[in-house]
């Protein structure tokens, strides 16, 4: 069936037995694909109060429609779970190549289930599943578990999704790794998998994703592509820079976060920025299915290389634990992407844990490994990898920064939402985007709605940073927004150039449907309010939408954002508003019956 | 009186990372850019002190500026 949705496929890995579906049309329609068919299923099936790590809970691989088409930038597959990290629903995503080898193989959806008896990887083959055994793996990293499965599998073109050990140790920041360096990082979905006792699919597809409208579809592709060239950010700054490009933008504006957020202004930043890494370090490109904007970066630090390392992961592990040696930091990547650690958790955890050390409350003797101090480059790669291996107190920072710092009595010293850790931009130099920080629906992120898009690079129109006038219906809109390019299987930095008008006419050449912008938006909104009731029905109550107390109570003290915090107070009742849902932030039944959400 | 300049990503090349400047009058960025041979397009974002300013804006002395082609991440 061209572009559409069709086939899900169901593992239960305690019992073995595998069945397929056929996905209802008018469901697809409605959820649309990737994020919101796979959390719309996850609602379904699973008790919202579910531990996270019990056979239970369900771990849900899901491409949007449009993922493997002939589009641009739709590399994406989503992993959706109940989270151990939040008690939110999960919804990573990464590139790469895994997600269209899977729709190639004709699986749209994958739902796993239960519990393996001992460690096991499943092979997909053109919509043949076996499970095999993994025993020879668990343990292993990630490059060598890839490279061991594809000679085993004797598949060279198959793809890899698979673990590292901060998986199986079931580290609730443990990330899945895809073609080696593709993260789907964020909220523990690593440790979901890990806790079924699955080491990795592997997956190989020799069919195609067609469109239902072929000659309309290449018409768009070819008017997309001429669009995202002539734009300036996606058609040269990014390919020439990659994501790091953002590290002297931000800085300069004083919201870059720097020792754990202490300051917003790392005075070496210039040394550890996107063009001292293109200058000093970059060997080539990692670059994602059919993308034309190639941002990912391959980088090489003495006889340490891969993919990466993105703007994200280069703060969490430079400014936010005071390091200026971009060597060390693609050495702290590196463990990342091997032991499958998520590189923002792991290094905001580290930096967390040099707070601790700097305010007396972690003693020197209990720290087992190189001083955490704040500006120490063999700190941040050692206990990178004592995180990832489960090592000392390694093992007990791989809890995250919250539970880390709770267990020492300071979890105000954890500078996350929802217990995730924040990315790299200070709210309080950012009313909108901390707004879209405290009320994300996975915790601490900021690709739920990426406001710096407005708020700093101005598009689609610049936004007052310091201003709340108008945040919380942009909030909104940029939420909204995301939950349909997710749902697609695009990535989301086609939003640098691509309009709504766009995504519609990319579904609908492909799936063959005739939806309108609004509908697709309206689907979006639904897709929000589905994520929001399972994270009310697990228990996350809204009291939870707030930020560190840091954010909101300490001013910045240097910078373009001096003297500022961040006002949620007074944009918390606004967003409630706009999204029309009570004072108390619970979706109203007039709005789910407008959006026709249970 | 005397700015700081400080130039990003491409519009380094071929220029300088950060460099000060002797201005005899107060004027506006846009002239300041034209000094520099920098075309107005080539500038995406432009910072005076760290806020977002228009490249009308006047420039006083002690002024730190940062201007940045057009480029984006996340
Ligand atoms: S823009 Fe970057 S992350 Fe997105 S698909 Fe392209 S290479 Fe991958």
């Amino acid at each position: 069936m061209s572009g559409y949705y069709g086939t899900l496929v169901r593992v239960n890995l305690t019992t073995g037995k595998i069945s397929t579906e056929t996905i209802d049309r008018a469901v697809a329609g409605k959820f649309i694909g990737g994020r919101g068919l796979g959390t719309y299923y996850l609602k379904k099936e699973i008790d919202p109060k579910v531990d996270p790590l019990s056979p239970d809970n369900k771990l849900i691989f899901a491409t949007g429609p449009l993922t493997g088409s002939t589009m641009p930038a739709a590399s994406r597959y989503m992993a959706i779970t109940k989270s151990p990290l939040t008690g939110t629903v999960a919804s990573s995503n990464a590139g790469g190549y895994w997600g269209p080898e899977l729709r190639f193989a004709g699986v749209d959806l994958l739902i796993l289930e239960g519990k393996a008896p001992k460690p096991a990887y499943l092979l997909i083959h053109d919509g043949k599943v076996t499970i095999h055994d993994a025993s020879a793996y668990w343990g292993k990293l990630v490059g060598e578990t890839t490279d061991g499965l594809l000679a085993e599998c004797r598949e060279p073109k198959a793809r890899v999704l698979c673990i590292g050990p901060a998986g199986e140790h079931l580290s609730p920041i443990a990330a899945i790794l895809n073609d080696k360096y593709r993260a789907a990082g964020r909220s523990g979905v690593g440790a979901v998998m890990g806790s079924k006792n699955l080491k990795a699919v592997v997956v190989r597809g020799t069919g195609k994703v067609a469109a239902a409208q072929p000659d309309k579809a290449e018409a768009l592709r070819k008017d997309l592509l001429a669009l995202i060239k002539a734009n300036g950010v996606t058609g040269q700054g990014l390919p020439t820079y990659g994501t790091a490009v953002l590290v002297n933008i931000i800085n300069e504006s004083g919201i870059y976060p720097t020792r754990n957020f202490q300051t917003g202004v790392f005075e070496t930043a210039n040394q550890a920025s996107g063009e001292a890494l293109k200058e000093k370090y970059l060997t080539g490109k990692d670059v994602c299915f059919r993308c034309p904007i190639a941002c990912g970066r391959y980088c090489k630090a003495d006889d340490v290389e891969g993919g990466g390392p993105e703007y994200e992961t280069l703060w969490a592990f430079s400014a936010d634990c005071g390091v200026s040696d971009l060597g060390v930091v693609i050495k702290a990547n590196k463990w990342c992407n091997e032991y499958g650690l998520d590189t923002i958790s792991a290094g905001a955890t580290i930096a967390c844990a040099m707070e601790m050390v700097q305010r007396g409350i972690l003693k020197p003797g209990e720290v087992d490994g190189p001083p955490l101090q704040f500006g120490s480059g063999a700190a941040i790669v050692e206990w990178t990898r004592k995180m990832g291996a489960g090592e000392g107190l390694g093992a007990k920072m791989a809890l995250g920064s919250y539970r880390f710092a709770e267990l020492y009595g300071v979890p105000e010293l954890s500078m996350s939402v929802k217990k995730q850790e924040l990315p790299a931009y200070d709210p309080r130099g950012l009313q909108g985007h901390g707004l879209q920080y405290a009320t994300s629906n996975r915790g601490g992120c900021h690709v739920r709605g990426y406001m710096i898009s407005a708020e700093v690079l101005g598009i689609p129109e610049k936004l007052d940073p310091h201003s709340i006038e108008g945040k919380a219906k942009w909030a909104k809109l940029f939420q909204d927004l995301t939950a349909v390019i997710d749902s697609l299987g695009l990535c989301l930095f086609t939003s640098f150039a691509v309009k709504p008008d766009h995504y519609r006419d990319m579904y609908n050449v492909v799936t063959g449907r005739s939806v309108t912008t609004d509908e697709l938006l309206a689907a979006g909104e639904r897709i929000w309010n589905m994520e929001r009731l399972f994270n009310l029905a697990a228990g996350i109550s809204p009291d939870q939408d707030t930020l560190p107390k840091r954010l909101l109570k300490e001013p910045l003290l240097e910078g373009g954002a001096k003297g500022k915090v961040h006002r949620l107070s007074e944009l918390l009742p606004e967003y409630y508003r706009e999204r029309g849902w009570t004072p108390a932030g619970v979706p109203t039944e007039e709005k789910l019956a407008q959006l026709a959400v249970k | 009186m005397q700015v700081e300049v400080r130039l990003f990503a491409a519009l380094r090349e071929g220029r300088f990372g950060t460099q000060r400047l002797e201005l005899a009058v107060p004027c506006p960025v846009r002239d300041l850019l034209q000094l520099l041979s920098i075309c107005e397009g080539e500038v995406f974002l432009c910072l005076v002190n760290g806020q977002h300013s228009k490249l009308d804006r006047k420039l006083a002395d002690g002024d730190v500026v940062s201007l940045f082609p057009a480029v984006g991440g996340g």
